[in-house]
């Protein structure tokens, strides 16, 4: 108690107070989708064969490549962020236009997938974890896509800098954990699934 | 109330719509921990009143009045408001007014998001609520919402889910707002060491809020899919697990009981310190215990499932256990404080001194209930019931009120009246254990919570009549009081910037504080920078 405080010295290294708040919305996602894993995993340990008998072999081609679309767009969004932590705001608005675009060739092509599976939501156990947990995860990435359009539109109207990025900064955290959940999503759905 | 405004301005022609709309629009975090305490009284006063009805037709054997459905709804809606409306609100408004205030902020750190989370709460609490016009009537599968019932249920029950999904996250935004308000807008000095026990306290709430209240929110997902999806999380004919919404309604649920204490604790902390003339005891014990029991209470959410025989007894018997210690050295810590203290009995310290003495007894009832043994027992009784409201009014209603008393000055520029205060107090105290003590023996002799009738040859009958009779001196306490309020509200503002020689950053302004808060702020060296400021004023003068 005796050091004299010196509260606000580091102040450009600390997160500023959105980027702050994005995590801690961040931190309460991660919960959200801990509890339908959980769900997953308590449903899959008390089945007695998994995949349940009936559900077709869940394509992997399509997921693969809707893996790939995402990974690269988590890349695309960050050399958006570097270019306008640079300074170069023209180039930070064509990658970010291109985190959109392959967000929403995300979202299509996922609905596609959809339509090509076999089984529905209904179709018991496996149908019931399959559709909602990849559905809630097509709610955020549509919120995700949502949000960054907001971001662009900041963006066209000259309101981010080298200074003053915190919309980008946040709406990069947020894309990069929908990313992250995806391929958590993906290595438990096809990868960990006997096929 | 905490307008300031000057005189000839109340005289312009439309000064009651000016006012109002100010009110509905304001993102002043004083003006929103204001609104949240008239909301959640609201909500309180017709939880009470749910309260009533049940203690009423439980009064004597036979169904009176409700026939068990209509009590199903009764029990089930008084649990979701009390604690959803009104527990957590309370602490939340208390939070919203003092914690920018303790730590000499301007305001929170993301006012708008602070009134959209406030104004979330009366749409998702009259959403709950409507279920009443509902087909099939309001939700009726408890506060717990247990499927296979919460699957079957009408209109009502879909209702609750949505209100409850609001509800939710107009906390979770709350809690991003608290933490990052304290971690970024302490005035300079304030280090977090030297933050007022009741911000620490505001702080554990909140990281137990984002962490936990997701959980819930995904819960009722899986619940409003089973009914209106056709998907089959919690049905175990088609490969669902119908324990699977135990595991994760506790996964919140206990995290929550904390969520609807540790504010609780802050107040009494405080009021408990300034009222014995003395620094807290261990101001790190309390910061300390805080944290702990954040952390240990994600451990804890099975000794709520004992009875499902599908959970590892001894490893949440063990945690809950482990839980007690820095809850018992929080009891340390305040019988320290008050130790040789110069006691005033002002009616906040009355109502801290009543917390301390019915959280123990809450206390103490939940580690027996921790026992395997004795909860296979007394699982599902009114054993329960007494201990869930020894904690949770016993607890957290006697520190809000105490609160309450010890907050208003500040928050209107005027004393709540004392003589008012005493009678609630004895009043509320005699009737809560009127009304919850003999619900220990009911549990004991075996009668289930829950249940609108009782055979009248099972010697329940004398006890449910005194529970009766203490549900109805509650609420004569309440009502004074609301008259206290209401008379105090009609008196000029005459209370001091500091009437209880406190220590806080918020006795340092003006009663009410100005729209920013601080003309000007004290140095701050300790965590007790008004008295700092006292101490040094009468050495100065000296």
């Amino acid at each position: 108690m005796s050091a004299v405080a010196a509260p606000r010295e580091q102040a450009p290294r600390e997160m500023s107070g959105p980027v702050l708040g994005m995590v801690l919305f961040v931190a309460s996602e991660a919960m959200f989708f801990a509890a339908f894993f959980g769900g997953y995993f308590t449903i899959k340990a008390n089945a007695k064969e998994w995949p349940p008998a009936g559900i077709p072999h869940l394509e992997i081609t399509i997921a693969t490549i809707l893996t790939v679309i995402l990974v690269l767009s988590s890349a695309v969004i960050q050399l958006s962020l570097r270019s306008i932590k640079s300074g170069d705001t023209r180039r930070a608005k064509v990658f970010l236009a291109g985190t959109i675009a392959l967000g929403i060739v995300f979202l299509l092509l996922q609905l596609y997938d959809y339509s090509q599976l076999g089984f529905g939501v209904k179709d018991g156990a496996f149908g019931t974890l399959f559709y909602v947990m990849t559905g809630i995860h097509m709610a955020h990435v549509l919120g995700g896509v949502v949000f960054l359009c907001l971001v662009f539109g900041q963006a066209m109207g000259g309101l981010l800098s080298p200074g003053n990025h915190d919309s980008l900064a946040a709406g990069a955290i947020y894309w990069d954990f929908v990313d992250v959940v995806w391929v958590l999503l993906f290595t438990t759905f096809y990868l960990l699934t006997p096929r | 109330m905490a307008v300031t405004e000057a005189p000839s301005r109340a005289l312009a022609p439309e000064p009651e719509r000016g006012r109002l709309l100010d009110w509905l629009k304001t993102t002043d975090h004083k003006k929103i921990g204001i609104l949240y305490l008239i909301s959640s009284f609201s909500f309180f006063a017709v939880g009470g009143v749910f309260a009533l009805l049940m203690r009423t037709e439980l009064a004597q054997p036979g169904t009176q009045i409700f026939q068990p459905h209509a009590y199903n709804q009764l029990f089930t809606l008084h649990g979701t408001l009390m604690i959803f409306l009104v527990i957590f609100p309370l602490l939340a408004g208390f939070g919203n007014y003092f914690v920018p205030l303790q730590i000499g902020a301007l305001d929170m750190a993301f006012p708008r998001i602070n009134a959209l989370s406030f104004w979330l709460l009366p749409v998702g609490g009259l959403t709950i609520l409507s279920g009443f016009f509902a087909n099939g009537g309001a939700a009726a599968a408890g506060w717990t919402g247990y499927p296979p019932l919460s699957e079957q249920l009408g209109t009502g029950q879909d209702l609750w889910i949505a209100g409850l999904i609001i509800v939710g996250t107009a906390s979770i935004l709350g809690g991003i707002n608290f933490i990052v308000t304290i971690l970024r807008m302490r005035a300079p000095g304030m280090t977090m060491m030297r933050m007022p026990v009741f911000t620490w306290s505001i702080l554990a709430t909140s990281l137990l809020v984002i962490l936990a209240a997701p959980v819930l929110t995904a819960g009722l997902v899986m619940l409003f899919a089973d009914r209106r999806l056709g998907t089959v999380f919690f049905d175990p004919t088609q490969g669902g697990v119908v324990l699977l919404w135990q595991h994760v309604f506790w996964f919140f649920g206990h995290p929550e009981v904390y969520m609807l204490i540790l504010g609780a604790w802050g107040v009494v902390t405080e009021i408990i310190s300034v009222f014995s003339g003395k620094p807290i005891f261990s101001y790190r014990g309390v910061v300390l215990s805080f944290l702990l029991i954040t952390a240990l209470s994600f451990s804890v959410w099975a000794h709520h499932m004992f009875a499902t025989g599908a959970v590892e007894l001894p490893f949440f018997s063990v945690t809950t256990e482990l839980i007690s210690i820095p809850t018992g050295v929080l009891f340390f810590i305040w019988l320290g404080t008050l130790w040789k203290g110069k006691l005033r009995f002002e009616p906040p310290m009355l109502f801290a001194l009543g917390f301390v003495a019915m959280f123990l007894i809450g206390g103490i009832n939940g580690v027996w209930a921790a026992s395997p043994a004795m909860d296979f027992a007394i699982h599902d009784t009114y054993w329960v019931v007494a201990h869930l409201h020894y904690v949770l009014f016993g607890g957290t209603i006697f520190g809000v009120f105490a609160g309450m008393y010890y907050w208003f000055p500040k928050m209107t520029g005027r004393m709540l009246s004392r003589k008012l205060g005493i009678w609630q107090f004895w009043l509320q105290l005699v009737g809560f254990n009127l009304t919850f003590f003999p619900m220990h023996i009911l549990g004991l002799r075996g009668m289930p919570r829950r249940i609108a009738d009782y055979a009248p040859d099972r010697g329940w009958s004398f006890l449910n009549l005194i529970a009766t009779v203490g549900a109805f001196v509650i609420a004569i306490a309440m009502v004074i009081f609301f008259v206290n309020i209401f008379l105090t509200l009609r008196k000029p503002r005459s209370a001091p910037d500091d009437p209880w020689d406190a220590n806080t950053l918020e006795w340092a302004t003006t009663s009410p504080p100005p729209a920013h808060n601080f003309d000007s702020l004290p140095p701050i060296h300790s965590d007790r920078p008004v008295y700092d400021l006292r101490t040094a004023r009468g050495e100065a003068g000296a």
